[in-house]
């Protein structure tokens, strides 16, 4: 087990490469200096900072502290997936479907490996429950995010097809559950990729920081599979919950399409 | 039999009226007067204030898919939700039959229940919609220019296949644009006034002086 730990002079270094941005965009008259100097520093910034914030929770290794990282990380996803939709719900709705639907998968899936598989002592340690349960929610974001967007832009461009089924007296869940069957297939798509590619095209990311820090291939390894598993689980869940609240969302209980509650397409 | 107590749509005024059993009545008035609305309110595919009974039920009383089994709504352009009108129709023994006989009455070859949706002309995917409409017998018909894409030989088709309707009991709301055809199919009418779209239309709508310019009326019944 060998780790190499890096000093500041080596990620001096690692910035030099920055020159090489620098040069295309000057060379090209990309007029992108000062974008890549500004998003430089503010990614070096922000590594820093939850670097250091990582530590002291860890240090702490209390649930309160844990909780209220885990809270931010949930809020921070279920803004990024109201911010990928190009149909937003009006209100606040949007917000509460993703960022409710990832607290309910995030809280499940990370204590379902935590509890269930991993089962350190205390089971809250921060250095397993925080980075599980960022993997959960950055795939579950992907997998709710396509899923909501996909329903209300096909709700949209077949909304004569899901009214001539309401009319006929179809309740809202089967009028519309060909867009929701679509929905849900497109929102599982990256995951089952992820599966499929992982190991031949992609090491996936844990695992190359598991074999970096010195732990052996097959135990890194191991754990990614467990993750893999998770990670879809969890995406499968969240995918299923967002799309029928994304129904509901969008009808109403007297069985009406209200496309009404949703602003109108982004340019 | 339908009717409409007070029900308030847009800037129209509370509309009341009622539509027995075996009558038509025929919606009129210029684009944007609100006839589509009326007609997606009856079928509670738009929420709006008011009551609506249908042989005694009324309509915030009845769950909403049972409601549009009693009053059908057709919209002007119908969508599919399938490859071919086969799948998206009811295939019962009972139902193909009925299908057959309404597709033969609206001179619909058999044939065109297989082939793509995507490939029908409008007016056959249009008398399509109308079989698809008629087959679990709705009491109340709210039909939204289902002629709008056919010649005068199937527009008469259309009309005979209404009045069948009719005679079997039916209460037949339509929205027409053709003169000659609320003449011929119009036991009553309702006469929608031309709304403001103006964006300040919702206070003009308010603005008494303009009201009863803009007013809905309810012609005699002419039978």
């Amino acid at each position: 087990m060998t780790y190499v730990p890096l000093d500041i002079t080596d990620l001096v270094v690692a910035a030099s490469l920055m020159l090489i941005n620098g040069l295309v965009s000057w060379a090209f008259a990309l007029k992108l200096e000062r974008t890549l100097f500004i998003n430089s520093v503010r990614m070096a910034l922000q590594l820093a900072m939850i670097g250091f914030v990582l530590k002291w929770i860890f240090a702490q290794t209390s649930p309160v502290w844990t909780a209220g990282l885990a809270t931010i990380m949930i809020l921070v996803a279920g803004y990024e997936i109201v911010s990928r939709l190009s149909r937003r719900p009006k209100g606040l709705s949007a917000y509460l479907l993703g960022s409710g639907t990832l607290f309910l998968v995030g809280t499940l899936g990370t204590g379902f490996a935590v509890l269930g598989i991993i089962g350190p002592d205390p089971w809250y340690q921060p250095r397993y429950v925080l980075p599980i349960l960022g993997m959960v929610l950055g795939n579950a974001m992907t997998g709710i995010a396509l899923t909501t967007s996909t329903l209300f832009e096909s709700a949209n461009r077949d909304r004569t097809a899901i009214e001539a089924r309401l009319s006929l007296g179809a309740n809202r869940f089967s009028a519309m559950g060909e867009t929701l069957r679509l929905s849900l297939r497109t929102g599982l798509m990256p995951i089952l990729n992820a599966m499929a590619a992982s190991g031949i095209v992609s090491l996936p990311g844990m695992m190359t920081g598991q074999i970096l820090a010195g732990l052996d291939p097959i135990e890194a390894t191991k754990y990614q599979i467990m993750i893999m598993f998770l990670i879809a689980g969890a995406t499968a869940l969240g995918v299923v919950i967002a799309g029928y609240a994304g129904v509901l969302l969008i009808t109403d209980n007297r069985h009406r399409l209200r496309l009404d509650r949703l602003h109108p397409a982004k340019a | 039999m339908i009717r409409i107590d007070k029900l308030k749509i847009a800037n129209l005024p509370a509309l009341s009226f009622e539509v027995g059993d075996g009558e038509c009545m025929v919606i009129e008035g210029p684009s944007g007067s609100g006839k589509t609305r009326l007609a997606r309110a009856l079928a509670d595919l738009e929420p709006a204030q008011g009551h609506i009974f249908v042989n005694g039920a009324e309509r915030l009383e009845t769950p909403a898919p049972a409601w549009r089994h009693f009053v059908r709504y057709l919209s002007a352009e119908p969508g599919w939700w399938t490859d071919t009108p086969r799948e998206g129709l009811p295939m019962d023994p009972k139902s193909e039959a009925q299908v057959l006989r309404l597709m033969a009455s609206l001179n619909l070859e058999p044939q065109l229940l297989d082939k793509p949706v995507s490939v029908l002309s409008t007016g056959e995917r249009q008398r399509l919609a109308l079989v698809r409409a008629l087959i679990d017998d709705p009491p109340v018909l709210v039909l939204d220019e289902p002629t709008s894409a056919l010649d005068q030989r199937n527009t008469a088709l259309v009309e005979e296949v209404l009045r069948y309707q009719l005679i079997n009991g039916r209460s037949v709301l339509l929205i027409s644009h053709d003169r000659d055809q609320v003449a011929r199919m119009a036991d009553l009418r309702l006469q929608l006034a031309p709304v403001d779209e103006t964006p300040d239309s919702a206070s003009k709508a308010t603005s008494p002086i303009l009201s009863d310019t803009k007013t809905s009326q309810l012609s005699t019944p002419q039978k």
